[in-house]
């Protein structure tokens, strides 16, 4: 069959046109992972802790769930005196300077911030810089948050500061910051404008001050965050490639060579057919993901590593058997009977009659190996032994699980991914039934 | 085709019957035994397969070594005569220790012949003992732990087996009695969505009857603590095993059905069907001896395969429910790198293999009259 005529044979199953739609949005979106994120970069985002991610929430849900509910969550955001966005006076004095930081925000969420925190980047020879800072809130009230020295490269996290919890009736300052009258008890957070002032005062010359305030919200980006603050997205964006091309290398590499092995032992027969049927017993009953565990455990999670284990332990597998059947039946046939008679040797009739008889099988169960190899790419991660340095869809599944998200209600943690491998699973699962039926249409009437 | 048949007197018909029905079982017996031997060998190597990747490049062994090490080190320390001792001597000591100890373990010799110590020991069962883990009654013996949690992990994968299998033959055989209709149609678009393993619809289950209705435990083959009464028990293991098995099922049942299905109507556009409407047999026995009989090979082998891959997907599957069985032990192996425990592991799945393809080669032969049974030349074809 011409390549021409399998798509227009393709063309009448809407199941096929799905599928290829839809693997070709996952091919786009390897492309624009490629693009935007470069490998490297995607390596050191996940592989990156506090330092890269330090502006995220934890535990954030995706922001655009906030469209699905009725209380809107807080979105995180951050203002710094170093890029402008916190205007920052300073006036000169006889025995120190004055340093005042204005954070202005327009505070218009239904739930409370996760927490705030201030990053100060500070600039002193001996004697550290002091700071007050306070809480304007939109109906007049001034807090006092914090007073005291500050080191270089501090930070101050609101929820961990006791004093001003006291001063909050109790109320963990993320909270208590927010409310009408902290003697009342938690009700909803007031909205409109809010004013964080820091005053820092600084003892020496040279001396500066510098904070950036990071209010960490419940919602944050297009994918949400993680338990150490990481972008899910990264993951979901690099998980598309890693699944496509794993499923893909690992269902050709054994699917031909298994194809191959299979014709082989079927012409020659005899010793060479017992041979590779014993070795197919033995696989077998070789447990498939237990090696593999070993083999990531023992010697290296490295992603190709496992690809090379799995063709290695799938060649000899299932597939060996119906491939055999089949291929005994066209040994039966009399083309093959009228190529012995006309002297083509052994090589030819394998690889001219016998192999290309059995391409419309093997290509519909090509395609739907695929999703079983991208699955269980994802399998080896959620138990936690995918590869060290790559983010993929299976890792996130990990993270999610090892964190409980779903006893906490995290379920977008456990969704994102999984929402995308069943994707390109049936994708793939789609084509690949719509090309049996167009391969073999023995069946097609059934 | 009796009918047909020239009429014998009837001891001459019992007789005959006798006979075969002896040669039957004689011959499936010499067939069994064979088998037996034929899958013990397999199983040797499979296992001696297991142990040279879990000791490829004496990973194992350096592990030992750093075990042995550590515990001579240990025992010394705390022994108060060795702190009278001068440094080199102290050295000269341990040295000496160590390979004993190494001895005792069969450190010393190549690794050709240690490979064959370790297959001798994982085929007796003698697995070791494990670093970090331990069995519920405190044992240290990789044997112990494994066995312990062996019931659980066959519990429920035989029962998710049995029911697949038996609900998988009934839908197949009532899709392929009126193929065309909206569940045939059904079940072919929902074919596709077989592609997932069971762990993965496990978590959507999860996330549903437990995270979100409360329905069902999130995980677990009991509730905690357990009940007491017998009854209780088994009620509360049968209310953990809801979602496992259907989460089994739901990943295989719709390909499965389908496959099965498309057998059947395979076999049932054969001649001889067609001949047996004619002769106006009733289409249930024609069902039951003309299409489910041959078909039931078919499907034996499809079947055989559907449960290997539920159990080598054993270990995910159980760690996502929290299933205290043998795939959550090799879980938590893997995350304690406890190596005895993972070789150990490894080495059951790979009995437990054997046996359920043991198994399923008996039903094999006893529903298909085509296997030469008990050997003999193969046919020149």
């Amino acid at each position: 069959m011409r390549l021409k005529n399998i798509f227009k044979e393709l063309s009448r199953y809407p199941s096929a046109i799905i599928g290829l739609v839809i693997i070709a949005l996952l091919l786009a979106l390897s492309v624009y992972a490629f693009v935007t994120i470069p490998y490297k970069q995607a390596v050191i985002l996940w592989r990156g802790g506090e330092g890269i991610w330090y502006r995220n929430p934890k535990y954030a849900a995706p922001a655009w769930t906030n469209y699905f509910r009725r209380e809107k969550l807080a979105e995180s955001f951050h203002l710094s005196s170093l890029d402008g966005t916190a205007p920052k006076t300073v006036t000169p004095g006889e025995t120190m300077d004055s340093t005042v930081i204005t954070y202005t925000f327009d505070y218009q969420a239904d739930g409370f911030p996760s927490d705030i925190a201030i990053f100060f980047t500070t600039v002193y020879t001996d004697k550290q810089p002091f700071v007050s800072i306070s809480w304007l809130t939109p109906d007049g009230r001034n807090i006092p948050v914090f007073s005291g020295a500050i080191e270089k490269g501090e930070a101050i996290y609101f929820a961990q500061e006791i004093k001003l919890q006291r001063k909050l009736a109790g109320l963990s300052p993320e909270q208590g910051l927010f409310v009408a009258d902290p003697e009342a008890g938690l009700t909803p957070p007031v909205k409109g404008i809010y004013q964080m002032v820091i005053n820092g005062y600084t003892f020496t010359k040279g001396s500066s001050v510098d904070a950036e305030m990071v209010l960490y919200g419940k919602v944050s980006g297009i994918a949400g965050t993680d338990h150490l603050r990481r972008d899910i997205k990264v993951a979901l964006l690099w998980g598309t490639p890693v699944a496509l091309a794993f499923g893909l290398v690992a269902a050709v590499g054994t699917t031909a060579t298994t194809m191959i092995i299979a014709a082989f032992g079927v012409w020659y027969g005899g010793w060479v057919d017992g041979i590779i049927q014993r070795i197919t017993e033995v696989n077998l009953v070789l447990p498939f993901l237990p090696i593999l565990i070993m083999v990531g455990t023992f010697y290296s999670r490295s992603i190709w590593v496992i690809l090379g284990a799995t063709i290695l332990l799938s060649i000899f597998g299932a597939g060996i058997k119906t491939y055999r059947a089949v291929f005994l039946q066209v040994k039966e046939s009399p083309y093959i009977e009228a190529a012995r008679a006309y002297g083509a040797g052994s090589l030819r009739i394998v690889f001219s009659y016998l192999v290309p008889r059995i391409i419309p099988l093997i290509i519909p169960q090509l395609v739907t190996l695929i999703p079983a190899y991208v699955f269980l790419e994802a399998s080896l991660a959620v138990l936690g032994l995918g590869d060290p340095t790559l983010p993929t869809w299976g890792k996130v599944i990990y993270d999610a699980q090892t964190n409980g998200a779903l006893y906490k209600g995290l379920y977008y943690w456990v969704l994102e991914p999984a929402f995308l491998l069943m994707v390109a699973g049936l994708a793939f699962a789609l084509l690949g039934f719509s090309l049996d039926r167009i391969f073999n249409p023995r069946l097609r009437g059934m | 085709m009796s009918e047909a048949a020239v009429p014998f007197d009837t001891k001459a018909e019992a007789e005959i019957k006798r006979k075969a029905t002896a040669n039957t079982i004689s011959r499936i017996l010499r067939y069994t035994v064979v088998r037996l031997f034929v899958l013990f060998i397999t199983v040797t190597i499979a296992v001696y397969l297991t142990v040279l990747i879990a000791n490829m490049g004496g990973y194992v062994d350096t592990i030992q070594r750093g075990q042995i090490q550590e515990s001579v080190s240990m025992a010394l320390a705390t022994n108060p005569a060795f702190k009278m001792l001068s440094p080199e001597e102290k050295q000269s000591q341990m040295a000496a220790q160590i390979a004993i100890q190494e001895k005792r373990l069969g450190l010393d010799k190549p690794f050709a012949v240690r490979s064959f110590l370790y297959l001798k020991n994982a085929l007796t069962l003698n697995l070791g003992r494990a670093l970090q883990m331990a069995s519920d009654s405190g044992s240290k013996q990789v044997k112990f732990i494994i066995l312990e949690r062996l019931p659980a992990t066959l519990v429920l994968f035989g029962t998710a087996d049995v029911f697949l299998f038996t609900l998988a033959v009934t839908v197949a055989l009532s899709l392929s009695r009126k193929y065309g209709s909206f569940f045939d149609k059904l079940f072919i678009t929902l074919a596709p969505t077989s592609a997932a393993p069971g762990w993965f619809y496990g978590i959507f289950l999860i996330l549903i009857f437990a995270a979100l209705l409360h329905w069902l435990p999130f995980g677990g083959m009991v509730s905690a603590p357990p009940p007491d009464s017998k009854l209780m028990y088994a009620l509360s293991l049968l209310q953990h095993m809801i979602l496992p098995v259907a989460a089994l099922t739901l990943s295989t049942i719709f390909l499965s059905a389908f496959t099965w299905r498309t057998f059947f109507l395979i076999y049932s556009s054969e001649d001889y069907v067609d001949m047996a409407k004619a002769k106006g047999l009733t289409s249930r026995s024609i069902e039951r001896g003309y299409i489910l009989r041959p078909t039931l090979p078919t499907i034996i082998t499809s079947f055989a395969l559907l449960v290997i891959g539920a159990w080598t997907g054993a270990p995910i599957f159980e760690t996502v429910f929290l299933w205290p069985g043998l795939g959550r032990a090799l879980y938590t192996a893997v995350g304690l790198y406890d190596t005895p425990v993972i070789v150990g592991s490894t080495v059951i799945f790979a009995y437990l293999l054997v046996i359920t393809v043991f198994l399923l080669d008996i039903a094999y032969a006893l529903v298909d009259p085509r296997v030469k049974i008990g050997g003999g030349e193969s046919r020149p074809q």
